[in-house]
């Protein structure tokens, strides 16, 4: 007897969700992760998939106002829910989030692959505790889940100290706040 | 990697779930918070025929306060306990140990009752009930029952929790006054599962001697290991470093952990004893 035969057939579900203030109706597998929903689906290849288990935190991104990692959820699971990804963070004529601009300016990042997952977890981390006086190991401690294997991390944690030390951070994103 | 098929049901009422758990059992996992188990589907180490989705359910996820303690219910993110002053005033050595687990994207989205389903004998949440003598409520079709946390940890990764059943509310007591707790543990990385941790909660009365002690080490055993001896021989006493000493030696003289590719069983063993004197200098400075 083949698979065929033996596993029920997928399930496909239409949801709903707000990605990046935008409204989507669209199609799912109930099997399909949120991450490949986003990419492969939404088209927004900006979240990053790396190691598609929870550990290298390349495709985190904001769902209900939480960091969460996108390949352990399912898509369905995110219906009538609101999600921020890394397309949503520049303004829509191309200027950069202050996030983004302190880590090009500082060097946290080099090929870019896990960037959009530290883009994010930091963004929660602003939006939770954006306190100038966070220690380092604060920081880091933010990061902690996100892996980047080109920076040794420095650069990441000097944007990151750049952005809260700004007098007046400016955190909204396009479209509706998160 | 990708989720291999099942059939996907998200009910929306508790008994839509354990009528779910009753017609399916065996082959139905449930799906709380999804940071074990999607990993596990991810990588086909799991391949349930059903997923039954718990997210849905409005009245699972709550921390109150009852006369001996909190009431947390199942579904409760790892984050909203760790932000909790409820928590972090009445049951300080979960508030402690939940900052342990994973980081914070993963605690965003993970369960207390997950955690303690899936029972890794690693983990932060199963020392601390264990610790605490807490106890976990489970309900099916058949009527609900309390777990007592030393009958609720079977083995890894196995709990006394039937298929039928749903883990749906964690009970611990509250820390009496002059109490002091510590939760120390050493992994190869931060936020990895520990190689050896231990939970500790010691209280004291007003001439400083110890009149109760909770201690679970994790990581060295099947489940999470109360130190019942220990704790006895530091009851009715002052705390000093020899004490201290005793109670490491006493728990840790038939300890045989098991080694893997991380740490030795030497190693772990060792290192348990470093932790619980560590973890009873620590409790002590709190209280």
């Amino acid at each position: 007897m083949s698979e065929e035969d033996i596993l029920p057939q997928q399930e496909k579900r239409v949801i709903q969700v707000r990605v990046n203030g935008i409204a989507y109706t669209a199609e799912a597998e109930t099997r399909w992760l949120l991450s490949d929903f986003l990419r492969h689906t939404l088209h927004l290849t900006g979240t990053h998939v790396g190691c598609e288990h929870g550990v290298c935190g390349a495709c985190t991104v904001i769902f209900n106002g939480a960091p969460i990692r996108s390949c352990l959820m399912f898509a369905v699971q995110a219906d009538g829910g609101e999600l921020l990804t890394v397309e949503g963070l520049a303004a829509s004529d191309g200027t950069l989030h202050p996030l983004q601009q302190a880590f090009r300016q500082y060097h946290g990042l080099q090929c870019g692959f896990c960037t959009p997952g530290f883009l994010l977890a930091t963004y929660a981390l602003l939006q939770d505790n954006p306190d100038p006086n966070l220690s380092d190991e604060e920081i880091r401690e933010a990061v902690s889940g996100n892996l980047c294997r080109c920076t040794g991390y420095q650069g990441i944690v000097a944007a990151v100290r750049h952005v809260l030390t700004q007098a007046k951070p400016e955190l909204t994103v396009r479209g509706e706040p998160v | 990697m990708k989720p291999p098929r099942f059939a996907y049901h998200d009910p929306v009422t508790r008994s839509e779930v354990l009528s779910l758990l009753e017609d399916y059992g065996d082959e139905a996992k449930v799906l709380a918070g999804g940071q074990s188990l999607v990993p596990l589907l991810n990588m086909r180490l799991a391949q349930p025929a059903h997923l039954v989705d718990i997210n849905r359910l409005p009245d699972l996820s709550y921390i109150r306060e009852v006369d001996n303690g909190l009431v947390i219910g199942a579904l409760t993110r790892q984050r909203d306990i760790e932000r909790s002053a409820l928590v972090q005033s009445r049951c300080p050595l979960l508030a402690r140990a939940i900052s342990f687990i994973g980081h914070a994207p993963i605690r965003s989205r993970g369960t207390i009752g997950g955690s303690l389903v899936h029972a890794d004998p690693a983990a932060e949440l199963p020392a601390v009930l264990q610790a605490l003598g807490g106890h976990v409520r489970v309900e099916s079709l058949a009527g609900s029952r309390e777990i007592p946390a030393q009958e609720f940890f079977v083995g890894p990764l196995e709990t006394s929790l039937t298929s039928q059943e749903l883990l749906t509310e964690v009970w611990l007591p509250a820390a009496p006054a002059f109490s002091g707790v510590a939760f120390v543990e050493v992994s190869r990385r931060h936020g990895d599962y520990a190689l050896v941790g231990i939970a500790a909660q010691l209280t004291m009365d007003k001439d400083s001697t110890i009149t109760m002690a909770c201690l679970a080490l994790m990581g060295v055993a099947e489940t999470p290991l109360r130190l019942y001896e220990a704790e006895a021989a530091l009851v009715g006493k002052r705390p000093d470093e020899q004490l201290f000493n005793a109670a490491a030696e006493l728990s840790i003289t038939n300890l045989d952990p098991e080694a893997d590719l991380h740490a030795s069983g030497e190693y772990r063993r060792a290192v348990a004893g470093v932790l619980i004197n560590r973890a009873l200098h620590m409790a002590v400075d709190h209280a």
